[in-house]
């Protein structure tokens, strides 16, 4: 990690996202924004508010709704010298732009030969806690991490969502970039303008000795709380977390697991097919015989995500699931 | 000298002979491309020609200036090559080499060339339409007078990005042409099944753009609307959809027969193969035929010489099959 955290300064995630676009916009003439709502309203959750203002319509485009143009836009003029930040406004309409990140934005170096790069952000808000119902709560990173060519980011703290969000519209590469919805309000340390966080390495948020947890986005929080918790009775955690999920800082893993020889990898996103099962795939590959326990996966079930916020509750993870899932780990 | 042809367009004879033989290049390319293709000599089994189309891309590339933009389709070489892309490179990409244009990774779908604004071919249809919208947004974003043009088949138009792309490009007035390069079919889909509304002159009144039907075979007449629409773009006065009538003489790829096609029908475009009528202008224009067959041996020596480049080169190496999956590498510097 670079840069400077300041222990003065609390922000929410929200408003560190937007210290980022502003301070990348104010570096970099060739940033622009581009998406639904994302200039007169603001971004649907608020992320781009006064950036119109700032910078004005020239640099902060509101686009007809047309995921498949906005991405696919974002990568013409990022072949002939932008640096767009694109915004789709849920993680669920992503689909409607699938030929265009996954058939042409990650293969246009490569199959060019290198002639062209791909530099383009797509910012995404997913996730569940609002009750959005089956199309708009979805954590789809597993089918965008599985594409060669792109990658992937799910910050959780502000100050990783800051200096990821700077390193990945500085990056030549197609950057899926996702936010959890539940995230933006939520403060933590607030990051200066030098701050930027490399693509590809994960981080330690806790220190643990008994079991890792791997996980991402969200999660990272619940996995702290359950933590927390488990200290009270003398267990040791280690949490992960992941950061950018494609490529997957595998090193840092196999480090933890290494050292605390049992791994919980706990996410959002259904079960099957997730990157949980990657990584415990790796991690199995690698450690088999040095792990104390089969490597645990802590999962929504696959299920489509009803709008009912109680019911929508109890099919995800949550600090007690987490717990009973360390408990269980560490008994077998 | 210039010449008052039926249309009473005026144009100097170089510019004839300068399409004509823009056309004779793709047509001979691709023959031997064909050849190539059948001796097992390409280093991938895709391959799709244009022989019978090429006055769409010489009569629109030969009105773009250095700087525009292009983008293309699976049915690109004469795109590449009306645009400025070298035959070796052309060559040495269907044959798999180090030295063709995507290092051998492309082969024909994938033809490309920076240095000429060739923004890439693309094996999706109507993948590429935003990208060149993309590019004329930037264009016009950064006040620089470059035209980009999308070209691609009538089967794109009944894509759902069409729609969005060309939306988006005339709602903000982008230095877009959309060239639709209508050989009426989609595969075997004939374009009488696949629109209700087969002028893209009318399609173009229900975005409240210009849209001109045009005449395919006729290299001029495709030049000439090229050039008014390419000159509204640079002006600034927003985008044109171009519907190019034309007629791929071929299957659609190797192995097709064609068989949704009656054989009255192909005959009746075969009498308008665009060579064929520019040969005649230039004949109604005094151009001898030493100068045609001059430049006949022209091309077949370009062509020859391109084969052998390809050939002496390397074959694309397994050793770098890795590389350039990203063009910034992780853990590297940001
Ligand atoms: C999105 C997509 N759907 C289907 C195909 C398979 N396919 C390749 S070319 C083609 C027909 C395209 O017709 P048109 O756009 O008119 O171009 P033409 O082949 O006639 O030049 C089809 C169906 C494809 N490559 N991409």
């Amino acid at each position: 990690m670079t840069g400077t955290l300041s222990s003065a300064r609390t922000v929410s995630f929200r408003d560190a996202l937007r210290e980022a676009l502003h301070e990348e916009m104010e570096a970099d003439e060739s940033v622009i924004l581009l998406g639904e709502d994302v200039g007169r309203y603001g971004g649907a959750y608020a992320v781009s508010r006064g950036l119109l203002e700032r910078f004005g319509e020239r640099r902060v485009i509101d686009t007809p709704m047309s995921e498949a143009l906005i991405v696919g836009a974002a990568l013409g003029a990022a072949m002939v010298g932008a640096r767009p930040v694109a915004e789709i406004m849920y993680m669920d309409f992503v689909t409607l732009a699938m030929d265009n990140l996954v058939n042409q934005a990650a293969k246009v170096h490569y199959m060019f030969g290198g002639q062209f790069n791909a530099p383009l952000v797509v910012r995404v808000q997913q996730g569940t806690g609002r009750g959005a119902g089956s199309q708009h709560s979805q954590s789809l990173e597993g089918w965008f991490a599985h594409v060669p060519g792109l990658k992937v980011v799910a910050p959780s703290t502000p100050a990783d969502a800051k200096g990821l969000l700077k390193a990945a519209i500085r990056d030549n590469d197609p950057v899926l970039f996702i936010e959890h919805k539940g995230l933006y309000p939520r403060k933590g340390a607030a990051a200066e303008v030098d701050h930027v966080v490399p693509l590809g390495v994960a981080d330690v948020k806790r220190t643990g000795t008994d079991v890792t947890i791997v996980t991402w986005s969200n999660h990272v929080h619940i996995a702290l709380e359950a933590a927390e918790r488990l200290s009270a009775d003398g267990v040791s955690v280690e949490v992960v977390d992941m950061r950018c999920l494609a490529p997957l800082d595998m090193t840092t893993v196999l480090d933890s697991a290494g050292s605390t020889r049992r791994v919980l990898v706990l996410h959002e996103a259904c079960r099957t097919g997730g990157l949980g099962a990657e990584i415990a795939a790796t991690v199995g590959e690698q450690l088999f015989g040095e792990l104390a326990a089969p490597v645990r996966r802590l999962t929504a079930p696959d299920v489509v995500l009803p709008a009912h916020t109680e019911l929508e509750r109890t099919l995800i993870p949550d600090v007690e699931d987490v717990v009973l899932a360390v408990r269980d780990l560490l008994s077998s | 000298m210039s010449v008052f042809d039926q249309d009473t367009r005026i144009v100097d004879v170089s510019t004839l002979v300068r399409l004509y033989r823009g056309m004779v290049r793709i047509r001979r390319a691709e023959e031997r491309i064909l050849e190539l293709l059948l001796q097992n000599r390409l280093s991938s089994t895709m391959c799709h020609v244009s022989i019978g189309q090429e006055a769409v891309a010489v009569g629109v590339c030969d009105v773009l200036r250095p700087e525009d933009y292009v983008t293309s389709t699976h049915r690109g070489h004469g795109h590449f090559l009306a645009r400025g892309g070298a035959m070796s490179a052309l060559m040495a990409e269907l044959m798999g080499r180090e030295t063709g244009a995507c290092r051998g990774r492309g082969s024909s779908m994938h033809l490309v060339d920076a240095s000429i604004g060739h923004l890439g071919s693309n094996a999706i249809v109507g993948g590429h339409i935003p990208i060149a919208t993309g590019a004329a947004l930037w264009s016009s974003l950064t006040g620089q007078s470059r035209v980009a043009v999308s070209f691609f088949g009538d089967g794109a138009t009944t894509e759902g990005i069409f729609h969005e792309a060309v939306n988006f490009a005339a709602v903000r007035g982008l230095p877009v042409v959309f060239v639709i390069e209508n050989n009426h079919y989609a595969m075997s889909l004939p374009w009488e099944r696949a629109t209700a509304q087969p002028s893209v002159a009318r399609k173009a009144e229900g975005y409240g753009i210009i849209g001109v039907d045009v005449d395919g075979q006729d290299v001029l007449a495709v030049r000439e609307a090229a050039d008014q629409a390419v000159s509204r773009a640079r002006r600034g006065e927003g985008p044109t959809l171009l519907g190019v009538e034309t007629y791929r003489f071929l299957g659609h790829s190797r192995g097709d027969p064609s068989t949704y096609r009656d054989r009255e029908e192909e005959q009746r475009w075969h009498a308008r193969d665009p060579l064929l009528l520019e040969k005649i202008r230039l004949s109604a224009a005094g151009v001898a035929g030493d100068v045609t067959e001059s430049l006949e041996r022209e091309i077949e020596a370009e062509i020859v010489a391109a084969m052998e480049f390809a050939e002496a080169g390397p074959i694309a190496s397994v050793d770098e099959v890795f590389s350039d999956i990203y063009a910034t590498p992780l853990g590297g510097d940001q």
